[in-house]
């Protein structure tokens, strides 16, 4: 396995003079998560082998806000979003990619108003945008056949109406997309949204990342397929409370692309 | 003398949309309670909602058994009123049947035909609708908001639609002149054997007696739902009309933080500026009581008509919590003419009760389940967006409450600190790169 990574900076293109074709957005959660870093790392392979110029911010990156303003802390969301759209603008920013939905929803609706506009795609429309340009080649081999289901994002389905670029990918892989009885517009939240992630969750009688896990279950799957690193936390502890992950990989679909490609 | 039923008619014609035009004016007004909101935007695509979700009830056939029972009510509905039309002016002119005086016979005929049909499919639905609240037990109307006046409402607003339909079909069944037609009566014809051998006075008082009583009927239906959740009926139109366009993962930036934002970051302001003598209070950040919200919320809380797909889509909801975003337009509602029933007994202005939609109606816990998710957004068939309430109210709990859960000033502080959720430095945002 390769494992070296090139990880531009802006910083560092901005002192040669050179601006990158999109800005990779990494988040928190892909920077500090180490389920999500693989995920992350995953991704700029991708990147790498089909030499898409591309950068990060680093440490010049900091959280969006999402999570503060889902728990009603507008300032903070607010400082944070100025924040990061002086560093976006300072580097010129046009296009961002990133891996997290969330990030994706924030960058994308709610910095406009604030001075921040640029075009924000999710990892999943970018890798497909790839693959539609054939900068990138997709072999199926390893999971032909597979059964893989796809757990919708609420930030990036329902809030967004990105349903097919990630079905899409899993199609290229030869795999057989199977799809559990809540998807799409009515896909069920994996229970971190809203800043759940950071807290426990109120009164109840079952967490809902288990609800989520037995439907996505009841499809018999290979592999349960997520777009988002919350919703990947999520059903890998639905999947282990449920004793199965022997059986059932819990995977992004860049990981799924990448490894397709044995990167 | 003969004019004596033509007065009366017009009386009860005049009390009946009276009452109901100023019950609306009330309505209007506490809807503008609500603080103001622009929605002027994108006009085209906003009829288009209206004519395809209100109108087209495009959404309410995602569940396809409720849905198409719904557009039989809905349909049959809105087509026999065109007879109350007839009905009206019948009354206020001491006319019979007008329509023959104007439309041909067979034109007339297959109307009258269509709207029987109808009256027996509104029938059937009515039958079945009482069925899955009553017999059948649909989790989404067992839910503990539903218990008491939220449960009679719905099965009154079926029993007057039992009662109107029957009137119309009898008042057709025993009027002999219609009947002699035989152009029409499709349905009625079947029933008027049942009264052979009546003498034609009394077939007549039988038939006067059903048209009064029906239009009556129609016209207290008509100020039932003031009172009631049937309201969508009407308010379903402006509703998806004024309903969220912006992607649903977009919530407002609130205007005045990003005020106050601006100035801290702008080098040239006055850090010691004090406010002017005059400046008025700040305005509260978030919700804590209807007349935080914006209009449209409040209307949203008035069209709801407690159908509860939203509850029943609802994570937290189906995970045993006691989040159940119905809940919150029902709480929102009966807080709001709690406000305007103050309003009308203090002579126009609301004298403050103690009381407010946060912690008497809506409980932080409720509020805090919520995953932000916007299943509930997705699953109202008339466009209501309970999550912009609860995001309003969390906005409240922590801006000027600080009532965060524990946890999340956790979260929050992180964020303020080291950019991150997670207490991690800032400084190792790229470790990553370098771990093999």
């Amino acid at each position: 396995m390769n494992t070296n990574i090139n990880v531009p900076t802006m910083a560092s293109l901005f002192s040669e003079g050179k601006q990158p074709e999109v800005l990779f957005w990494v988040g928190c959660a892909g920077s500090f998560d180490d389920r999500a870093k693989k995920i992350t790392k995953a991704f700029v392979k991708i990147l790498n082998k089909a030499n898409v110029s591309f950068a990060v911010l680093g440490t010049e990156e900091s959280c969006t806000g999402d999570p503060a303003k889902r728990s009603g802390n507008e300032f903070l969301f607010q400082m944070q979003a100025v924040t990061n759209i002086e560093v976006l603008n300072a580097y010129e920013v046009k296009k961002v990619v990133t891996a997290c939905p969330h990030c994706f929803n924030t960058l994308k609706n709610e910095y406009p108003s604030l001075g921040g506009t640029y075009e924000v795609v999710h990892h999943t429309q970018f890798l497909k945008q790839l693959l539609e340009e054939g900068r990138i080649t997709m072999e199926g081999g390893k999971f032909k056949g597979k059964r893989i289901t796809f757990h919708d994002p609420c930030y990036l389905g329902r809030a967004n109406d990105v349903y097919e670029a990630p079905r899409d990918l899993i199609r290229k892989l030869d795999a057989e997309l199977v799809e559990m009885k809540s998807c799409k517009t009515r896909g069920l939240c994996c229970g971190a949204g809203g800043a759940q992630m950071f807290k426990e969750p109120e009164k109840g009688n079952k967490d809902i990342n288990i609800e989520r896990t037995e439907q996505a279950l009841e499809t018999k799957p290979d592999i349960i397929a997520a777009g988002c690193p919350f919703c990947n936390t999520m059903m890998t502890d639905g999947v282990k409370n449920k004793e199965k992950e022997a059986s059932v990989a819990v995977m992004d679909i860049a990981e799924l692309i990448a490894s397709a490609d044995d990167l | 003398m003969q004019y004596i039923p033509q007065i009366i008619f017009t009386l009860i014609l005049i009390a009946g949309v009276g009452y109901f035009a100023s019950n609306v004016k009330k309505l209007f007004r506490n809807i503008k309670l609500g603080k103001a909101i622009d929605v002027s935007d994108n006009k085209p695509q906003r009829w288009m909602n209206m004519a395809k979700i209100a109108l087209g009830q495009t959404k309410m056939v995602v569940r396809p058994i409720a849905g198409f029972l719904h557009i039989i009510v809905y349909v049959g509905f809105i087509i026999i009123n065109i007879e109350v039309l007839e009905i009206v002016i019948d009354g206020i002119f001491g006319t019979h049947r007008i329509g023959l005086s104007v439309l041909n016979e067979s034109v007339y005929g297959f109307l009258i035909g269509s709207f029987e049909i109808l009256a027996v499919l509104v029938l059937i639905a009515v039958f079945a609708f009482w069925i899955r609240r009553n017999i059948i037990k649909i989790k989404r109307f067992l839910s503990s908001e539903m218990t008491g006046w939220p449960k009679n409402d719905g099965n009154i607003i079926l029993y007057f639609e039992v009662v109107l339909m029957c009137l119309f079909l009898f008042m057709n069944a025993t009027d002999t002149s219609f009947q002699n037609l035989d152009s029409g009566n499709v349905v009625s014809q079947f029933i008027a054997p049942f009264f052979d051998g009546m003498s034609e006075n009394s077939l007549h008082m039988m038939e006067r007696t059903a048209w009064w009583l029906h239009i009556v009927g129609i016209l207290v239906f008509l100020n039932y739902l003031y009172f009631s959740k049937h309201l969508h009926i009407l308010l379903a139109f402006p509703n998806t009309y004024y309903g969220k366009l912006r992607p649903k993962g977009q919530f407002l930036n609130n205007e005045a933080v990003t005020k106050e934002v601006k100035l801290m970051m702008d080098p040239s302001a006055d850090p010691f500026a004090a406010p002017a003598e005059d400046a008025p209070v700040p305005e509260k950040f978030g919700a804590s009581d209807v007349t935080d919200l914006n209009w449209v919320q409040l209307l949203n809380a008035y069209t709801c008509t407690e159908c509860g797909r939203c509850t029943s889509e609802c994570p937290a909801n189906l995970t045993g919590k006691k989040l159940s975003p119905r809940k919150i337009m029902m709480d929102t509602r009966d807080r709001l003419v709690e406000v305007g029933k103050n309003i009308d007994a203090n002579k126009g202005t609301f004298v403050p009760d103690g009381k407010q939609l946060l912690g008497d109606y809506i409980t932080n816990e409720e509020l805090w389940a919520c995953t932000s998710c916007n299943a509930c957004v997705e699953a109202c068939p008339v466009s209501i967006d309970p999550l912009s309430i609860i995001m309003d109210m969390r906005q409240y709990l922590v801006m000027e409450q600080s009532a965060a859960p524990s946890d999340l000033n956790n979260m929050m502080g992180n964020i303020e600190n080291n950019g991150a959720p997670w207490p991690f430095n800032q400084q190792d945002r790229l470790n990553w790169a370098n771990e093999s």
